[in-house]
């Protein structure tokens, strides 16, 4: 075992870790942080994007020690006062139904509006093309996206 | 919860600490860059590592340059690090349509061009630029140094030319002055897929032709007796239909869960054809969407 500092949702957390223990299980079973989702567990997904020094990344995918060092943003961080404005209008548009994708989707959305604060409909699909969501067919998702970035609102 | 397997985590800060344990460990340490393909395999049991070295902290493999005619990427260098890089878009277009088309943004963030080839699956979206560009691999061990061509780098699905004792350090990719390249790539469905069929086709203005593809037989590969057939010559229809008669003699695909054979050796045709004429409007300056080129659904 090896104690790690990880700075999650900008405050540093210390954690014991063995070299093989993935992200997203020492996130969700070590440091109670249950947002980002296992799911395929090799990446295909998106369930468990978490946002790595600000880049959307596969959680299941990397080491927990491979993080020291790195910020790590997940929902807890981005909504810890109150709902982002994104956030807000996928509650709006009722963009999901069972909800396991959100917190990845909501994370890569994020991250994309940082660089690209009025994306077109070909940029939101692309950031979240590795994002499955099996129950809205994306339409509602894209159209909270749209709404969201489109004029001066 | 952890891995089933067990393994030491070293992230030295030189590459001669990294040589070092490799000279010391050989083919039961990996390196470690993005880990999108080797925790995969980690998870799966098909690797079973006493070590990974993490190389995300040596200075000398982060590098990304252009100097002069040579791009040189270095192994811990990403795909969106590339994507980003206008100087790729200029100069190296099929490499970037290339970056474009691996996995998802998500995966992309981590996963590198060094170990795209290092893991070198039939399918691997970034061979037919590195090998129309002719890129050179640099490898080194703790004594020596080598450089291999990319031409000799896939041996076999899943095996290169590396030795246990190498590190692949980066890449070196030549412009190739006067021209446009294009890379189509066929999936099943827009997003992230691993190709049916790739091909990487370029056309400089003294009518040269360089092509290669992937995902069509064990290892990406030029297209040698279809760049003999164009070299020097216009396009036409008439000359692609000859150039598409020697496709059967160019690859050897197999039948597998995302296609057949049958229909990789019919969409190739289609594929060159529209790649062809794609990379011709290119060098004329004219913007091509290479997502678009199969009907926006690559």
């Amino acid at each position: 075992m090896k104690e790690l500092i990880l700075k999650v949702n900008n405050e540093l957390r210390s954690v014991y870790v063995e070299s093989n223990e993935i992200l997203l299980d020492v996130l969700r079973e070590k440091l109670g942080i249950k947002s980002p989702k296992c799911g395929c567990e090799r990446g295909d997904c998106g369930a468990c994007t978490v946002l790595l020094d600000g880049k959307a990344v596969r959680s299941c995918l990397v080491l927990a020690v491979e993080a020291e060092g790195h910020s790590i943003t997940t929902v807890e961080g981005i909504s810890a006062e109150k709902l982002s404005a994104l956030q807000e209008s996928f509650i709006q548009f009722n963009s999901f139904q069972c909800g396991y994708c959100a917190p990845g989707i909501i994370l890569a959305v994020t991250e994309l509006l940082e660089k690209h604060p009025k994306p077109s409909l070909e940029e939101i699909k692309e950031s979240i093309a590795g994002n499955l969501c099996r129950c809205t067919g994306y339409t509602p998702i894209f159209d909270a996206i749209m709404d969201l970035t489109k004029g001066d609102k | 919860m952890s891995l089933a397997h067990e393994f030491t985590y070293e992230r030295p800060k030189t590459v001669d600490e990294v040589l070092l344990l490799k000279r010391q460990f050989g083919s039961k340490a990996f390196i470690l860059a993005g880990g999108t393909d080797l925790i995969v395999n980690i998870k799966e049991g098909m690797l079973t590592p006493d070590l990974l070295i993490d190389i995300k902290e040596v200075a000398e493999l982060k590098k990304l340059s252009l100097n002069g005619e040579m791009l040189f990427i270095g192994a811990s260098i990403s795909f969106d690090e590339l994507i980003d890089r206008s100087e790729v878009q200029s100069y190296f277009p099929m490499l970037h349509d290339a970056c474009k088309t691996v996995a998802s943004h998500g995966v992309r963030t981590r996963a590198t061009v060094i170990g795209n080839i290092c893991s070198a699956v039939p399918s691997l979206d970034s061979a037919p630029a590195l090998l129309c560009h002719d890129a050179i691999v640099h490898c080194a061990s703790f004594d020596a140094k080598r450089d291999i061509p990319i031409r000799e780098w896939f041996l076999a699905p899943r095996k290169t030319a590396l030795q246990d004792i190498e590190i692949v350090t980066g890449i070196s990719i030549p412009k190739v002055p006067e021209s446009a390249g294009i890379y189509v790539k066929l999936g099943r469905y827009g997003g992230e897929d691993l190709a049916q069929a790739g091909w990487g086709i370029m056309l400089s203005r003294d009518l040269q032709y360089r092509i290669a593809h992937c995902a069509l037989g064990p290892v990406p590969k030029r297209a040698a007796k279809i760049e003999a057939l164009l070299d020097g010559n216009e396009l036409s229809d008439s000359l692609i239909a000859e150039a598409i008669k020697l496709i059967p003699e160019e690859i050897s695909p197999i039948t597998d869960i995302r296609s057949s054979k049958e229909y990789r050796t019919h969409v190739s045709g289609v594929m060159l054809k529209r790649g062809l004429y794609a990379a011709r409007d290119r060098l004329h300056g004219k913007k091509v969407d290479a997502a678009k080129l199969l009907g926006g659904i690559a």
